[in-house]
């Protein structure tokens, strides 16, 4: 566990500008590679180049653009840990730095321990030994903490519900290793209990992610972007969400030519607004990249809020829109300026391409419609009545990525069940609980050997 | 009054399961050795039930015939019934399991003891351990007679300070009724070692002229009988059947309307019993909603009537175990001819001792077996084979032979041993192996006997078989991964029709296909497409090719594994001087004093943060000293 590639957030979260996320270990380049994609061929990684700062954006497994960056390579054994060392920074927010972050641990990376990069430095001969010593205090200040913190995450709902499952998975483990070292005394493994036993296994995995997801809205926040041609009220509903002049207002088409983000709470929800430049061609070059950057806003929202003007009524910048949105989820399309004294948009006006979506009338400007909008926003994003216990749940990255590997674990159990010898079970089974076990801290090899012995009458 | 009786380079005290391997490996690596036995007909004993092997523990006696050992040559010759269990489960869990002739298998041990060269055998009782500056000088027995040596290897079972009890009797005794060995404990204890107290328990043997077999469902041996050693040859003789029958609620009536009579309710036993071979009266409290539990009735030889009620081990008093048997379908008009008994002894906590099996506290002095807690033959001849290779190597001034737990169900056995808190006698379970889809039964000889052979312990008759078949297995896989089936050959259209497969799309190589769980080598070997006569190679091939995958995830495991497990951690190690330590770590390193920084991270208490201050305490070390 040593010896493997360990990533983490350098910087304060959620605090300044810029994050940095750093990976250390002999993975570091290729998890890089794989997870950069250059603004152009000259920005790409180049084999044996080191220390040079590249620009592009970090992507997911589909291409998707999580994230601008810069990116920088220094090569072992000159960096800080004496190891390959990639740095990647992105910017400051919660979303984009732990996106960036759980990408690199998709890709293999491990979460660090506190102090392990100094660790590293120190091993690989970069540091002296009284720096060395001073990081011993270090790491042991900070893991006393984070034991505690460890401790406290892990009560409410979450502790039950992963009693549960371990519950679940030393019953399963238990009934395979009786099966294996018992023979005499337990027999063949029964598959239909131990099948029924991998489902209710799959469906507290699959809450427990739902909740879990829930909870990060809570938590993280929603993105929320606004789109519809320019002058459309997009400014104005910002405007009217946020209750502050943060945009700048007018009714010359295209003044608004940053994404423009602030938080604002809607029924306790944290939501993110990104207002877009109005979306159409121009050779305006600083538009361009207004434009660009509300192509990806649309794909990374999580809510997509679609203005139409009742006053121009539907005209061919709205179905360009309209078909740049189709296909995606949680849109909702606003009639705006319904106020006015001839709308010219109705109910049968909203076919072909606007069909798909979930409709409202209304007018920002009277303020007609928006407590529909907000409860319209809360619903796409939560489709789960949460309890307020649901809310001590706290998962973070390492908590988030270790859930992720035990639901696939135990898929693969599930496949392997008709297929695979028993002694190739066991041996997947011990996997997923090792995973369970650094989830909630318990040794459950022990822990299932104790369960062989009470559920079992065994013995001589 | 004492008188020098002799000088050796290693001295065994105990001639059970683990005595036995330790004399015989020691003699054999070339040191003049002595066997101190506390009676000579009672070598090789098997006080309890009558078999040897099982899940685990035929992984444990294949592991010592690789490496040179006897027990596995001992059953082959011995046993009176051979059966493959858990077939079916996988290759990791299949485990030969043999009934023995108990009689028979002490009378074929003693035969080799006393033919073995190198090795004295005397029987005396050992009292006291003979220390000079700290080490191992020898031992003095009861009688007078003063033996040094360079090693003492103490193999002591259950009879330090044992006491028998049944009911509300209790005695100081051996198993089976022998001396126990009174005071022994009290000079490890001189000695700075700290001594725990288990419990165990055996059932009562009965008659087999007073039982109606036709009551009971017959257990035959294997129709085609194997081995456990590599080199046995086919065995020929006849096989005993055993015979199973169950308790019933009368039965389980009998027992709780005496429990004010049982020890081990009424606080009579004190020591701590295992889990695993729990006592009759412990399960029918324990598990009251059963009506019935499983009993085996086992032969103990040819030569007796003797038979064991496995299941039915117990210390309830003499006329209720009479009661008990009575109750049970076949055993109406039963007579008892050994009463059931639990045994409470001595044994040194085994964290005091290193991988090698040496004591940390007196350089010289190993310990092996029952004495170590661990319970079963296997286990003890197991350590008796490592401590007696390690005493050897102590006494010829050579390096100490450690198997790892990537390496040999040996070596889990011993990490486990040094490395756990023990709260029960230990046994060896393939759920302790992490690894035990590499540590399989079918490849012991693989993975040990080029070890065996460099320590000495691996004739030349071993050797030269080992060879030739890994030869031919080399052979035999080379030519399965460069033979290739095509998709329109009829021969392998009609065998892939035959045995319900998809026909080919791309010509696929014959390793490949044998990866498909329909196909096996015989169908191969039945159309002519393979020849190997070599039953081991072909199961071999067999086992190798349709694991491939998980063998590889393994090995990946393996390699991380090693890293950490070939980090040394100095016996020296001052952790209190050490900064960043968490406390519970530190006590449990200062107790345990781990080999390897592997070793460390296995011990409960020891976090992954610990473990950083570890790393760069040793790193801080190497470059004091560069």
């Amino acid at each position: 566990m040593f010896e493997d590639t360990i990533a983490a957030i350098s910087t304060a979260i959620g605090e300044s500008g810029i994050a940095l996320i750093r990976m250390s270990g002999s993975r570091s380049e290729e998890i890089l590679q794989a997870a950069f994609s250059p603004h152009s061929p000259t920005q790409a990684i180049q084999k044996k180049e080191s220390h040079r700062l590249l620009l592009g954006w970090i992507i997911d497994a589909n291409g998707v653009k999580l994230d601008e960056v810069l990116v920088s390579l220094m090569r072992a054994p000159h960096s800080y840990t004496g190891e390959t060392v990639a740095e990647i920074n992105c910017h400051g927010g919660y979303q984009a730095t732990t996106a960036c972050l759980n990408r690199c641990l998709e890709l293999g990376a491990r979460l660090a321990l506190p102090g392990e990069f100094t660790q590293r430095a120190f091993l690989n001969g970069r540091l002296d030994i009284t720096q060395a010593e001073a990081l011993m205090e270090i790491i042991h200040a900070k893991s006393q903490k984070g034991l505690s913190i460890a401790v406290e995450q892990l009560h409410g709902r979450l502790r039950i519900k992963l009693e549960e499952i371990e519950d679940l998975f030393t019953q399963l483990q238990g009934m395979i290793l009786a099966s294996m070292d018992f023979p005499d005394d337990v027999g063949d493994l029964d598959e239909s209990e131990a099948r029924t036993i991998i489902h209710r296994i799959q469906q507290e995995f699959d809450r427990l992610v739902r909740i879990s997801d829930q909870t990060d809205i809570y938590r993280n926040g929603v993105q929320l972007v606004i789109c519809g041609k320019p002058n459309v009220g997009k400014s104005s509903l910002l405007n009217y969400l946020l209750n502050q002049e943060k945009a700048i207002v007018t009714n010359i088409p295209g003044t608004t030519r940053d994404v423009i983000e602030d938080f604002i709470h809607i029924q306790g929800i944290p939501v993110k607004i990104m207002d877009t430049a109005g979306i159409r061609e121009t050779d305006e070059t600083v538009e361009k990249i207004g434009v660009q950057k509300t192509f990806d806003a649309i794909s990374q929202a999580d809510v997509r809020i679609f203005l139409v003007d009742a006053e121009s009524g539907i005209t061919e910048e709205d179905r360009q829109i309209a078909q740049i949105l189709q296909g995606k989820p949680n849109v909702l399309l606003f009639v705006n300026k319904m106020d006015t004294s001839h709308p010219q948009i109705t109910e049968s006006d909203l076919y072909g391409p606007f069909a798909e979506f979930q409709h409202l009338f209304g007018s920002v400007r009277s303020g007609i419609g928006i407590e529909a909008l907000e409860s319209a926003i809360v619903q796409f994003v939560q489709q789960e009545q949460l309890m307020q216990d649901d809310l001590e749940i706290i998962t973070n990255v390492r908590q988030k990525q270790l859930l992720k590997k035990c639901c696939a674990q135990i898929r693969e159990i599930e496949n392997l069940l008709n297929d695979a010898s028993l002694d190739c079970l066991a041996v997947e089974v011990d996997t997923a609980l090792l995973y369970l076990g650094q989830l909630s801290g318990r040794d459950l090899a022990e822990e299932t050997l104790d369960r062989i012995f009470r559920d079992f009458c065994i013995g001589k | 009054m004492f008188y020098t009786a002799g000088t050796y380079d290693v001295i065994v005290v105990g001639g059970g399961h683990a005595g036995c391997e330790a004399a015989l490996a020691a003699a054999r690596m070339g040191c003049k050795t002595l066997l101190l036995t506390l009676n000579i007909t009672d070598v090789a004993l098997m006080p309890c039930n009558p078999s040897i092997g099982g899940p685990a523990k035929a992984q444990l006696v294949r592991e010592i015939d690789a490496l040179g050992g006897e027990m596995a040559k001992n059953i082959d010759k011995t046993n009176i019934q051979m059966r493959m269990i858990n077939t079916g489960k996988g290759p990791a869990v299949q485990s030969l399991r043999a009934q023995a002739d108990k009689q028979e298998y002490q009378n074929e041990m003693r035969r080799t003891l006393f033919t073995q060269e190198n090795l004295d055998v005397a029987m005396a009782e050992a009292e006291t351990i003979l220390l000079e500056n700290q080490k191992i000088q020898g031992v003095t027995t009861k009688t007078g007679a003063v033996y040094s040596s360079r090693a003492l290897v103490l193999t002591t079972g259950t009879f330090l300070k044992g006491r028998i009890i049944i009911g509300d009797l209790a005695y100081p005794g051996g198993p089976g009724n022998q001396f126990p060995s009174l005071h022994l404990s009290d000079s490890l204890v001189d000695l700075g070692l700290t001594i725990g107290r288990f419990k165990t328990g055996t059932p009562p043997r009965i008659d087999r002229k007073t039982v109606d077999f036709s009551k009971m469902i017959e257990q035959k041996g294997d129709p085609e009988p194997l081995t456990f050693s590599f080199i046995s040859p086919k065995p020929q003789r006849e096989q005993l059947s055993c015979w199973l029958t169950h308790s019933n609620p009368q039965t389980h009536r009998i027992v709780l309307d005496n429990l004010d009579r049982a020890p081990l309710f009424t606080g009579v036993i004190q020591g701590k019993g295992p889990r695993y071979c729990p006592s009759f009266e412990d399960k029918v409290v324990r598990f009251s909603h059963k009506n019935e539990h499983q009993l085996f009735v086992e032969p103990e030889g040819r030569e007796t009537d003797e038979m064991y009620v496995q299941g039915l081990n117990t210390s309830l008093p003499e006329d209720v175990q009479l009661q008990v048997l009575r109750s049970i379908a076949g055993l109406e008009h039963v007579r008892m001819i050994r009463t059931g008994y639990a045994i409470e002894y001595d044994y040194v906590l085994p964290y005091q001792l290193k991988r090698s099996l040496e004591t940390r506290a007196i350089p010289g002095l190993f310990t092996a077996g029952q004495i170590n807690g661990t319970s079963g033959y296997e286990e003890a001849a197991a350590q008796g084979l490592i401590a007696g290779i390690n005493a050897a190597q102590y006494a010829l001034g050579r390096e100490p032979f450690i198997l790892k737990r990537s390496e040999a169900y040996i070596g889990v056995l011993i990490d486990d041993l040094v490395s756990k808190n023990l709260d029960e006698p230990y046994r060896l379970l393939t759920s302790r192996a992490e690894y035990r889809l590499l540590l399989r039964q079918d490849n012991a000889d693989l993975r040990l006997t080029e070890k065996g052979r460099a320590l000495g312990l691996v004739d030349d008759e071993r050797w030269n078989f080992y060879q030739a078949k890994k030869e031919r297995l080399e052979d035999c896989r080379q030519q399965l991964k460069t033979t290739f089936a095509f998709p329109s050959d009829p021969t392998i259209d009609a065998l892939l029709k035959e045995k319900n497969s998809s026909p080919l799309h791309e010509r696929i190589s014959l390793w490949n296909l044998l990866q498909r769980p329909e196909i096996n080598l015989e169908d191969y070997q039945n159309h002519n497409l393979f020849a190997c006569e070599d039953e081991q190679v072909v199961e071999q091939l067999q086992i190798q090719s349709k694991y491939e995958g998980y063998i590889h995830k393994q090995e990946e495991q393996v390699r991380h594994f090693e890293k950490m497990e070939n980090r040394m951690l100095p016996t020296d190690l001052d952790y209190d001087a050490i900064l960043g330590l968490a406390n519970e770590a530190r006590q449990r390193l200062k107790e345990v004093r781990p080999e390897s920084i592997g070793q460390a991270f296995r011990l409960a208490g020891v976090n992954p943060a610990d473990i950083q201050v570890l790393l760069i305490e040793l790193e801080k070390r190497r470059r004091k000293k560069s």
